[in-house]
């Protein structure tokens, strides 16, 4: 019986292919609908193997400023004047071709992010495209979605993006733009730049004017530089929120209007009468999607004593059946750490939870030698003062406390510097009503976690940031409502 | 009764009854997520050898299934036939774990099958409405059983469940078990009936501390039969079952699975929920008829890496 039968509990390989398109050796920037060559460049390398894939151009302040121009201009002379009809072909075309080359996507997200296939595959490609569709459909409704409202464009819009989901966030920051009539320049994560690239050849074959989107890549003196560009009108950053503090300075007094969304620290809140199977699984989807590296990740579980050894239990079996590995394999749960940087955070912050008392388990299973990897931890025995409650540790480790009261469950859940996300676990709707009602949280779910919709709005409280994306609230982050 | 010469014999059946469980004692069942759950197992790819060593599993979990009016003796001996070698010439593949036909075609079914592993499983007490009193589907079950069946599948009253009058299904499956004997006890919940996740899972738990060997989704004789998210509601009932009196329950999904891929994705599901441990023939069935071919036709693919027509699988 081999390693691979089906009853000693394995998979034989069944990877994805990855030779139907192609990773160029290099890209360069894409400004004003042509490529830009730049003096600097930098490799961008696969997480999970350590192989560079390509080499992309590194923007810098005569780039930047570049890109800008070619956007000021494109949005002075095309796009602004443009029929809202008009945008909206563009978006729908946009928005179909992302469909049609959706494998060629996510096998270029899995492989310079580190994600799962199957959550590249059903999850981030997918969305991307109805981020498109959405915003397609009202590019010339805008009237209707702000009635009694002049609206009008803003300007030009820069746009800084962070790793954990290259293409779905430039999907989340370019459509809400373009469907407003906003020309766009964007800066796509350091390890992560390809699928923002290729979105960029997939704009040239849609024919969208030239300027109408820039896109250029390099590390954060280029996101610095996109930010205090004079010309540019309005600022979106998705990012952590030490850098999201730094661009909220450099905007101040300046004019420029911005959303930041940053940071979380998300409770996930589980009462005695939950359905308990169903919120394990959910528990490790909301933890544990995307190696943990959501920044509305339920990295916080509260739940309540009565039940707290059943889930833990449970939530252990469930937690060895996780398949840490190539990132490209079908049957993969968990991937790659996005980066070497990341990876040595997370052990850090780790290594500090087991100082400070907490309980650490991982399963059983090992993970490959190359590459940049961990295993899903959990923590018992956490307390509110402890670093790794407290802190964003962007990677999959969970951090449980219990609770007897929902009083208790609320103020601790509370009290946190953060507030993007929460969810609320237990089959009786009156306390759904009231404790989602009493968290201090942007989205909070209700019996799930993690799901992701356009219409949707989606930001923070607190440090977690600022403005709404999706849904209406999102779409009028983009435009100027004159009353 | 007639008695099998050289039949492998599962071990001896359990005869351990738990009290009657209430509602409140059985976990509440979130729809979405139950759902959802199914659905993430559907994404396993299984390939190469992991695939044909799960293929060549489940056809031995099959229960060879026939059950028409229609149904003549002739049949029911070339559906032996068919479950002793379902692929002839190739002995690695096989045989099926029972044929399952009505009480009437027992003893033609404990004949054809003699000398063979393939066990003889009767549907019982008034299949598939289970709408008659009890002492006559009680007699059913003794007469099945003395015809030499070695399982009997009853069917619960579901009107009954919908009433509310709970107890009445623990007792007369209770009361089933009992007049079974030696033979094994499969429950039919009729899950498409019952409606309600919460529902099944209940009927599964009252089922199991009654003293069911196995439960069992549907008769395959209403629309709604057996569903990867239903299955999944039994199969985590088996699990929690199992942790609080250490007894192990058999599953089986009948109805509606009709080809290979799906039933390698109930395969997984059931590796995944309760471990290899359950993954033979005496913990897990497939009630289907067509699915059996499906099976010996993605077998042959792997091993020749070509479809063959369907006039290589034989027809019975």
């Amino acid at each position: 019986m081999s390693a691979n039968d089906f009853l000693s509990g394995g998979f034989a390989p069944a990877p994805e292919s990855a030779d139907h398109f192609e990773i160029k050796k290099s890209y360069d920037l894409f400004i004003g609908g042509k490529w830009v060559k730049t003096a600097k460049r930098f490799e961008t390398t696969n997480p999970a193997t350590g192989e560079v894939l390509s080499e992309v151009g590194l923007a810098g302040k005569k780039e930047v400023n570049q890109a800008v121009k070619a956007a000021r201009r494109a949005y002075d002379g095309v796009w602004s004047k443009m029929s809202g009809a008009e945008r909206g072909k563009y978006l729908f075309r946009i928005a179909r071709l992302l469909q049609e080359r959706a494998r060629e996507f996510a096998v270029v997200e899995t492989m310079d992010g580190g994600k799962p296939i199957r959550e590249s595959r059903d999850v981030d490609v997918p969305l991307a495209a109805a981020h498109f569709f959405y915003h397609a459909g009202w590019a010339d409704k805008l009237a209707y979605a702000f009635p009694g409202c002049e609206v009008a464009p803003i300007g030009v819009v820069g746009q800084v993006i962070p790793w954990n989901f290259p293409l779905l966030m430039a999907a989340w920051k370019i459509a809400p733009a373009l469907a407003c009539g906003n020309t766009v320049v964007l800066k796509p994560a350091e390890t992560t730049p390809l699928t923002a690239l290729k979105l960029a050849e997939l704009f040239e074959d849609a024919g969208l004017p030239a300027g109408v989107v820039n896109i250029i890549t390099g590390a954060g003196e280029t996101g610095q530089a996109l930010v205090e560009h004079p010309d540019v009108d309005k600022v979106a950053f998705t990012g952590s929120t030490a850098v999201g503090k730094t661009i909220r300075r450099a905007v101040a007094g300046t004019g420029k209007r911005f959303t930041l969304e940053l940071g979380g620290k998300a409770a996930n809140i589980v009462f005695e009468d939950a359905p308990i199977n169903e919120a394990v699984e959910g528990i490790v989807n909301g933890i544990f999607f995307n190696q943990g590296h959501v920044c509305c990740a339920g990295s916080r579980l509260f739940v309540q004593e009565s039940v707290a050894d059943k889930v833990i239990k449970k939530l252990q079996k469930r937690m060895e059946l996780l398949v840490v590995g190539n990132p490209l394999d079908k049957n993969t749960d968990i991937g790659a750490i996005n980066s070497a940087e990341q990876l040595a955070r997370i052990k850090a912050l780790v290594k500090i939870g087991q100082e400070e008392g907490a309980c650490m388990w991982q399963p059983s299973g090992g993970v490959p030698r190359k590459g940049n990897w961990f295993k899903p931890t959990l923590f018992t025995e956490c307390a509110q003062s402890q670093r790794i409650v407290q802190e964003e540790i962007f990677g999959p480790v969970l951090a449980i406390q219990t609770f007897r009261t929902p009083q208790e469950a609320i103020a601790k859940a509370n009290n946190t510097q953060y507030g993007l996300s929460g969810g609320v676990w237990t089959d009786k709707g009156s306390k759904i009503f009231k404790v989602t009602t009493a968290l201090k949280a942007g989205v909070v779910w209700a019996n799930t976690f993690n799901k992701f919709d356009p219409t949707s709005p989606f930001g923070g409280y607190k440090e977690s940031g600022i403005g709404r994306e999706g849904g209406l609230h999102g779409l009028s982050a983009y435009c100027q409502l004159i009353h | 009764m007639l008695l099998k010469e050289g039949a492998i014999r599962f071990p001896v059946v359990s005869n351990e009854v738990f009290p009657f469980p209430t509602r409140r004692d059985s976990p509440v069942i979130d729809q979405v997520g139950v759902e959802e759950r199914a659905q993430r197992f559907c994404a396993r790819s299984l390939k190469k050898e992991t695939k044909v060593t799960a293929l060549k599993l489940a056809v031995t979990m099959l229960d060879v299934t026939t059950l028409e009016g229609a149904d003549s003796v002739g049949k029911v001996r070339q559906m032996c036939q068919k479950a002793m070698r379902p692929l002839p010439g190739d002995p690695s593949v096989g045989p099926a774990a029972a044929v399952c036909v009505y009480p009437r075609m027992v003893g033609t079914a404990v004949k054809a099958v003699q000398g063979s592993p393939v066990q003889v499983a009767a549907v019982a007490t008034q299949f598939p409405s289970g709408q008659m009193r009890l002492k006559e589907r009680l007699d059913e079950v003794r007469y099945a059983v003395g015809e030499g069946a070695d399982e009997i599948d009853m069917v619960i009253s579901r009107g009954q469940f919908l009433q509310g009058e709970y107890r009445a299904i623990y007792d007369e499956v209770a009361a089933c078990k009992e007049a079974c004997g030696k033979a094994h006890l499969k429950v039919i919940l009729e899950t498409g009936e019952l409606t309600t996740y919460d529902n099944v899972r209940y009927a599964s738990d009252m089922a199991m501390a009654a003293g069911a060997d196995f439960i069992k989704t549907s008769t395959g004789k209403v629309p709604i039969a057996a569903t990867l998210p239903v299955t999944l509601v039994m199969l985590q009932a088996i699990e929690d079952f199992y942790e609080r009196t250490g007894r192990m329950v058999g599953m089986k999904p009948a109805g509606g699975i009709s080809n290979a891929k799906l039933a390698l994705q109930y395969l997984v599901m059931v590796r995944e929920v309760l471990g290899a441990k359950w993954l033979t023939n005496q913990w897990f069935r497939f009630g289907a008829s067509s699915l059996t071919n499906d099976l010996l036709m993605q077998i042959r693919k792997q091993e020749t890496g070509r479809y063959q027509s369907g006039d290589y699988f034989t027809q019975d």
